[in-house]
């Protein structure tokens, strides 16, 4: 209701009373807000700017001439002429006995170090309560991330609307009524059984500590707070870290572009793994003698089998030593480089300049071969630019949202808040994907169409709108090429005809094209169901052609999204981890832009692209690469098919890893050099929505552990590079030097806003969310229409092997599990390997939900435990790739999509039977909720 | 534990979820849930009208159905819980707990069926009737003239005694007995002073059913307005002349709503409030199970006069039998329209006094709990499903046909001390014949009793009087020259509201009456504001005290008045501030 009336309020100035005072207010701004621009504060409990105003604990209250009772200042907007006391004898009246009520119910033990409840108390002088208290719940522990203390609630539901308005999570209810009122996880259930995801926007906005971080860490003053960005997945949320004796105690949300105070589970409360027993804190090198092999099991507390630690000296000449005797014996192209999307931009552009110009090769990759290099491949083909076109935040302008592929909920949890916000506000959202994920129930229309026919679906899709006259005829002359082909390409696809293909019905497939492109604006989002199949780049091409068709492209609530999923995957891109491009996608085959480089680095570069991620695995394995170098990347869990990785890894003559642990990539290393984790350096990153973020540094490293810059600079040196940066500032403005898009931004910018959206080619460009307004970057300026055909997946369910995996993510663990498994709240969240099965599929197999189950395929064999789960559709089983002791991606198949290169992590075949070894305990917490977050306690 | 025994036993998976984070759907509970439900729309707003028939069919709302329905209604399972614990005649039932007993007796305990003896019921009732039987407290149930009432299951008791009570149980007459509908009935039958229609009678009487309605000239008038015979302007001028106010307390004039809502844009919707709630009151009971179709009519009216769309029913869930008749006779005036009818929906309430708040109503029609909006914006600009809402208690519209063909002069032309009008007094308590009583405005509680109630109870001294059920205050004896209306009361800080009449004898005490009143309250409030929430439980206890903390208790009620949400929590310190200011002498 409030939304209409909002509507209709104009913000124009209003003139009226406060105090005594005349004030210009607006319209549309509560007379608490007025009140605070005036400096007169009026107590308040419910009320938090940036949630929606409720007005239900009436501490706010105050006096409106002419009305019989008094006002709620947060919820009532100015009049003209109004006259509002806010500190008169009746208002203040009201005021204190409200807080005195709920001051009568507080407990003894405090939860929170700033109680606001406590607060006003004093500011009012409110004295001890003189009403009797109630009789008290008792505390919730049972979630290892928050403490439910509900002696402390005011039952002003800040919480629930946190959960149920702004996260859209929708666990936190108000049940009951009366004084019997209560704040409820679901049916009532204790919050670690619920279906919390953890999120701690609850918490956030809790006024009392009655939800508060678990273990007392609320109760831990920090010596400082350090303002930086999240280093988990792509929506770069930007927050705050409490940081006592070096530790992190907390993270808060803060108002960053694409967050606006957001986190999720991860990014809240996964940061303890910087002080993980498992941290190497010094270099180590491999003990002569210990053979390399794929089989290996990893014991990360027995390193020293394996492993002696050395000095840097020491460490640093080895692995330079073996890198540059390989090159120097066997060439350049014996070399290859895996940086990392985890690292920063400056850490990501020194390693390919090193690789490109110390190793003198272009086998330089990272991760985004396999996450959307196919997404990429099929936007470089057809318009020219990898980037996004719109940025998330963009779903509030846009009329319908359509979702494929991706489960944003589990992958880009904050980024989907803003997805349901807007489907809650009437947004039409319409969600694809064969699983049936969390944001379906928030869906206008939900296509579980069956795995591997997106191009039947999407097709269907485009044959509809080229059927019914839907297609925008203006923009296909007047910003399209090859459209005819298209046109008659998506003929032979009617949705009565791909119905059965896709599984979902023709009538459906139809509407949704009308409301795709009849909408005012229509925005794609998509992820990793879409780019990675071996037609992911075809998926890709059906999308672009689709936005092209109906011009919803180049407006704002418009254009193409493909979600990324790394903190700086975008950035590494950028920033030229690429084996066929330079920084900012400028090709190495192209004369012109080799040219630039060689001038901007100063020596002549190979104008070969280099080999992708699963082409250097197959080349080592054949000898042709002999030494690699890996900053923060760990394919022996990552790759298709890690045997055949783990087999390769094992076969180099010289490995050089550098990371925070001993991965399962690191065991197989020659040189094992520690690095900095995100918290303990200074760097920027670049998000899904093409913003610049600057992290900052909050933590010292533990030990002996150095900058990645440090070490890259180090290394650079010995193998024949006369490098010298001091500091990150040093190498971004090297980097503006060669990339266009960033040419703009400056690094005391990037302090002062800590957030910048690229294209910025000139300092002090606002920087621009909307691209290809006008035209695209092409030669002509034209989008190009690439018509796709049905491919089916590699890899077929047959007799053998009649089932369908699915690979992917789950929402506390990121990427192999390196950090995450070793984050308390996140491994006690989730500590064993499951695979996702449907019912029917289960009873199948005579198994009971939780039952370890073996999955094999024509490559491996794994036992886990058995999740039942009804949004797997029946035929598939969902297993995350997080897990060592069940590693999903040894049974993976290593095909490649042709263009994109990208391995088809989303579809294989394989066999599930009842039992199998019960899987390894990896979990590196031990399942348990760690212990409290620090010794100090309550003061009082 | 010992890790490595661990690893081989089955608690070793104690530590891996089974399922996806919280309670998973049953695939069982589905079906049945799909089942109860069949082709009836999942919209949000038909949750509750969803969770009835959960509760009619399996006599509780079982967690797993729970689970089900938000499943199936696509709602978050927090959405479903918060509103099926709102609500009294929900039963929800967790984690394999036993569901209640198959019958369950309420016994009202609201002032005058306590004064009638429902404690010593509740003290005896469980012993005499076994543990197959549940027996609960009921905040009024609408039957004050019967006290002590009681159902048995949905079988009303007026006058209940143990052996009555027991008697129904053993015969498994659970069920509201039907009513016939064959009287014939005009309003003003009542204005003389007659026999109370309920006291003694049946609980269903005779009604007239659309038949003989149509026959006395009944929807003629609504035709004609649609088929272009009156201007709505003159028909709302009419309106304003009779001088009729909201009947559900409020008194806000009927013919200028109508000229507000009429001026806001379309769509509109019209909603009329049958949950009637507030102890002491039941008119609208006595008149819509004898002549359902007077207030259909004006319902009409009042929607054709303000350009108004769909019409919302919210007829209170104690309300069977009246349920039933409007069931019936609704789809009988569907089946035969006398004109073009704008949708009608009979939506039903859960056993909530607060939702006979207009806007804690417009709340519960669309499915959600019953917790009052904060005004502005007004229910006629912001109403029912956000569109403007000309919302009316039963009363003001049942009184529409007879003002507009008899003249606005007609109504206008009763009324009593200076005061014009007509009002539907329920009177109980200490009198010989309590019942709704029919009565000119401004007609004084002496000349009430006096007139229409056959004088006190035998034995009995008049004491005291509540002027307005349970929120208008408690004035003493002394003060029983007061002519009762709206406004006239307002200032001994006291209303009429919807003219519910309690009398108290020399038996009864104002501070007793004013702390079962408080119960009252705290039960009730809906728990969304502090000062009510927390306020009425605080002052509870306070009042329960020995001696009373008069000035913490002045104290607390002035920011209940001056600060809660609604109506409520701002006039639940009415009896406490009565109590003390004209009973002192009860406390020594």
């Amino acid at each position: 209701m409030t939304a209409i009336t909002k509507q209709e309020i104009a913000a124009l100035p209003v003139e009226f009373k406060l105090n005594g005072r005349t004030v210009v207010g607006r319209a549309d701004e509560t007379i608490i807000e007025t009140a605070r621009h005036h400096g007169i504060e009026v107590p308040h409990l419910c009320y938090k700017p940036g949630l929606r105003p409720d007005g239900n604990c009436r501490a706010c209250v105050v006096e409106i001439k002419g009305e019989r009772v008094l006002a709620p200042s947060c919820c009532r907007y100015p009049q003209d002429g109004m006259e509002v006391t806010t500190d008169s004898a009746r208002a203040v009246a009201s005021q204190k006995v409200v807080l005195e009520l709920l001051l009568a119910d507080m407990p003894e033990q405090r939860h929170t170090l700033d109680n606001e409840l406590d607060r006003w108390a004093r500011k009012l002088e409110v004295g001890l309560p003189r009403f009797p208290g109630r009789h008290q719940p008792a505390a919730d522990a049972s979630h290892p991330a928050i403490a439910v203390n509900l002696d402390a609630c005011i039952q002003c539901t800040r919480c629930l609307r946190a959960c149920r308005e702004e996260q859209v999570n929708d666990v936190i209810g108000y049940a009951f009524r009366g004084d019997h009122s209560k704040i409820v996880f679901d049916l009532d259930d204790p919050m670690g059984a619920s279906t919390c995801v953890g999120c701690g926007e609850c918490v956030q906005a809790c006024p009392t500590g009655a939800l508060a971080p678990a273990r007392g860490a609320g109760l831990v003053e920090a010596d400082r707070k350090v303002d930086s960005v999240c280093p988990y997945c792509g929506v770069g949320c930007l927050m705050t870290y409490h940081v006592k004796d070096n530790r992190i105690v907390q993270v808060e949300g803060r108002d960053g572009p694409s967050n606006h105070g957001r986190l999720c589970v991860k990014g809240r409360y996964g940061f303890d793994y910087v002080a993980h027993r498992h941290r190497l804190t010094a270099p180590l090198v491999r003990k002569a003698g210990v053979p390399k092999s794929r089989d290996f099991v990893v014991d990360p507390d027995k390193w020293r089998d394996a492993f002696r630690e050395v000095t840097w000296e020491e460490a640093l000449d080895l692995a330079a030593r073996g890198l540059r005797e390989i090159r120097d014996r066997h060439g350049r192209q014996a070399l290859a480089g895996f940086g990392s999307a985890k690292g920063s931009n400056e850490e990501a552009y020194l390693f390919q300049k090193l690789v490109r110009t110390g190793f003198g090769s272009n086998n330089v990759d990272h991760c985004t071969r396999l996450c959307h290099a196919s997404s990429v491949a099929a936007l470089m083909e057809g318009i020219s630019s990898g980037a996004v076109s719109n940025q998330v935040s963009d779903v509030a302008k846009a009329e319908v949202v359509f979702v494929i592929g991706a489960n944003p909920t589990v992958n880009h949890p904050v980024a989907a808040t803003w997805m349901k916000n807007a489907a809650k506000r009437g947004t039409k959202l319409i969600v694809a994907d064969p699983r049936r994920t969390e944001l379906a129930r928030h869906a206008t229309r939900f296509l579980q169409f069956k795995a591997d026919t997106d191009v039947a679906l999407l097709n269907a899709l485009m044959y509809t709108i080229v059927e019914e006259g839907l297609v925008n005829e203006a923009f296909v002359r007047d910003r399209t090429s090859g459209y005819e082909a298209l046109r008659e390409n998506v003929k032979k696809y009617p949705p009565e005809r791909m119905a059965p293909v896709c599984g979902v019905p023709a009538e459906t497939i139809r509407e949704v094209a009308r409301l795709y492109a009849n909408s005012g604006a229509s925005m794609i989002l998509w992820g990793m169901g879409i780019s990675q199949h071996v037609h992911g780049t075809d998926n890709a091409r059906c999308l672009i052609a689709l936005a092209m068709m109906t011009g919803q492209i180049g407006r704002p609530g418009t254009g193409l999204h493909p979600l990324r999923g790394q903190n700086n995957v975008q950035g590494a891109s950028d920033s030229g981890l690429i084996p066929m491009v330079f920084p900012d996608y400028q090709r190495v085959d192209d004369p012109e832009a080799r040219k630039r480089f060689e001038a901007f680095w100063g020596m002549e570069l190979d104008p070969k692209p280099g080999l992708t991620v699963v082409e250097i695995m197959n080349a080592a394995k054949k000898g042709e690469i002999r030494g690699m170098y890996i900053m923060g990347e760990n394919p022996a869990m990552s790759d298709p098919d890690v045997d055949h990785a783990r087999e390769a890894m094992a076969a180099l003559e010289h490995l050089v890893v550098q990371d925070l642990f001993l991965t399962e990539t690191a065991y197989l290393a020659d040189v094992v050099l520690p690095a900095t984790a995100w918290p303990e350096k200074v760097g920027t990153v670049t998000n899904t929505d093409r913003m610049v973020q600057l992290g900052r540094k909050a933590l010292e490293p533990p030990g002996d552990v150095r900058e990645d810059l440090w070490i890259i600079n180090e290394i650079a040196r010995r193998i024949g590079l006369d490098w010298s940066y001091a500091h990150p500032r040093d190498v971004f403005n090297e980097m503006r030097g060669c990339m266009d898009s960033i040419a703009g931004i400056t690094w005391e910018r990037l302090e002062r806003d800590s957030s910048v959206t690229y294209p910025c080619e000139k300092e002090g460009d606002p920087g621009t969310p909307v691209i290809f307004t006008t035209h695209f970057p092409t030669a002509t300026g034209r989008g190009k229409f690439v018509p796709a055909d049905l491919i089916p997946a590699a890899e077929q369910p047959d007799h053998d092997y009649p089932m369908v995996l699915i690979t992917g993510r789950q929402l506390e663990h990121w990427h192999t599990g390196a950090m995450t498994r070793r984050a308390g709240v996140l491994d006690a969240i989730e500590p064993e390997p499951v695979a996702s099965v449907h019912p029917l599929d289960l009873a199948k197999l005579k198994a009971r939900p939780g039952d370890v189950i073996t999955v094999e395929s024509r490559r491996g064999s794994i036992s886990l435990y058995a999740r039942v789960d009804e949004g797997t559709p029946a035929g598939a089983v969902f297993i995350p790739f997080c897990y060592y002791e069940a590693a999903a991606n040894a049974l993976t198949n290593p095909a490649l999509d042709p263009f994109g290169k990208i391995p088809e992590f989303k579809y294989c075949a394989v066999r599930v039977t009842k039992g199998g070894a019960t899987p390894m305990r990896m979990s590196f917490g031990g399942g348990q909720a760690p212990l409290p977050a620090a010794r100090v306690t309550a003061r009082d | 534990m010992n890790d490595r025994a661990d690893a081989a036993t089955p608690a070793r998976r104690s530590k891996v979820r089974a399922a996806p984070k919280g309670r998973q759907t049953e695939p069982q509970a589905l079906a049945e849930v799909r089942q109860l439900l069949g082709d009836a729309p999942r919209r949000r707003d038909l949750l509750i009208e969803h969770l009835h028939r959960i509760q009619d069919r399996y006599g509780s709302l079982a967690d797993r159905h729970l689970v089900a329905l938000a499943h199936e209604m696509r709602l978050a399972m927090t959405e479903v819980y918060e509103v099926a614990t709102f609500y009294h005649h929900f039963d929800v039932v967790k984690d394999g707990a036993a569901a209640p007993p198959a019958v369950t007796v309420r016994v009202c305990d609201s002032l005058a069926c306590e004064l009638a003896g429902a404690r010593g019921l509740l003290e005896k009732l469980p012993k005499a009737l076994g543990k197959d039987v549940r027996v609960l407290h009921a905040p009024c149930i609408g039957r004050c003239e019967q006290a002590p009432a009681a159902t048995v299951h949905r079988h009303p008791v007026p006058n209940a005694t143990v052996e009555k009570i027991q008697a129904l149980v053993s015969a498994r007459s659970l069920a509201h007995p039907p009513a016939r509908d064959r009287a014939t009935f005009a309003p003003e039958s009542f204005i003389e002073p007659l026999d109370t229609p309920g006291a003694g009678s049946t609980v269903s009487p005779a009604y007239v059913g659309y038949d003989t309605y149509r026959k006395g000239g009944g929807y003629r008038l609504v035709a004609e307005c649609l088929a272009g015979g009156h201007d709505a302007e003159s028909i709302i001028q009419k309106m304003e002349h009779s001088g009729l106010r909201g009947l559900g307390g409020a008194g806000f004039p009927a013919g200028r709503k109508w000229r507000i809502v009429r001026a806001e844009p379309q769509p509109k919707m019209v909603a009329i409030n049958i949950d009637e709630g507030e102890p002491g009151t039941f008119k609208d009971r006595v008149y819509l199970e004898r002549d359902p179709h007077r207030f259909l009519e004006g319902m009409l009216v009042a929607a054709w006069a303000v350009q108004g769309g769909a019409c919302y029913i919210y007829l209170r869930d104690e309300y069977h039998g009246c349920r039933a008749i409007l069931e019936k006779e609704l789809a009988r005036l569907k089946d035969d329209p006398p004109c073009a009818l704008p949708p009608i929906e009979l939506r039903r309430g859960a056993g909530a006094y607060i939702c006979g708040e207009e806007s804690a109503m417009i709340e519960s029609i669309e499915g959600k709990r019953g917790m009052p909006r904060l005004r502005p914006p007004y229910v006629a600009q912001v109403g029912l499903f956000g569109y403007p809402t000309l919302e009316h208690n039963f009363e003001t519209v049942y009184w529409v046909r007879d003002i507009l063909e008899k003249g606005p002069e007609w109504f206008a032309g009763f009324g009593r001390n200076g005061r014009k009008g007509l009002r539907s007094f329920s009177v109980s308590g200490r009198v010989k014949k309590p019942g709704m009583h029919l009565a000119p405005a401004g007609i004084t509680v002496r000349e009430l009793i006096d007139e229409y109630c056959g004088g006190m109870l035998d034995g009995h001294r008049f004491y005291g009087y509540l002027p307005g059920g349970a929120s208008g205050g408690i004035l003493p004896a002394a003060m029983a020259d007061i002519p009762l209306d709206f406004d006239t009361l307002n200032k001994y800080g006291c209303f009429i509201g919807s003219a519910a009449v309690v009398i108290l004898s020399d038996r009864d005490r104002a501070t007793d009456a004013a702390r079962n009143l408080l119960a009252f309250f705290k039960e009730e409030s809906c728990g969304q504001c502090t000062p009510c929430r927390v306020g009425t439980a605080k002052a509870l206890a306070l009042m329960e005290r020995r001696d009373w903390d008069q000035p913490l208790l002045n104290e607390l009620s002035q920011a209940m008045m001056d600060a809660s949400i609604c109506g409520l929590g701002q006039a639940a310190p009415n009896p406490i501030l009565c109590a003390l200011k004209y009973f002192p002498q009860e406390r020594g």
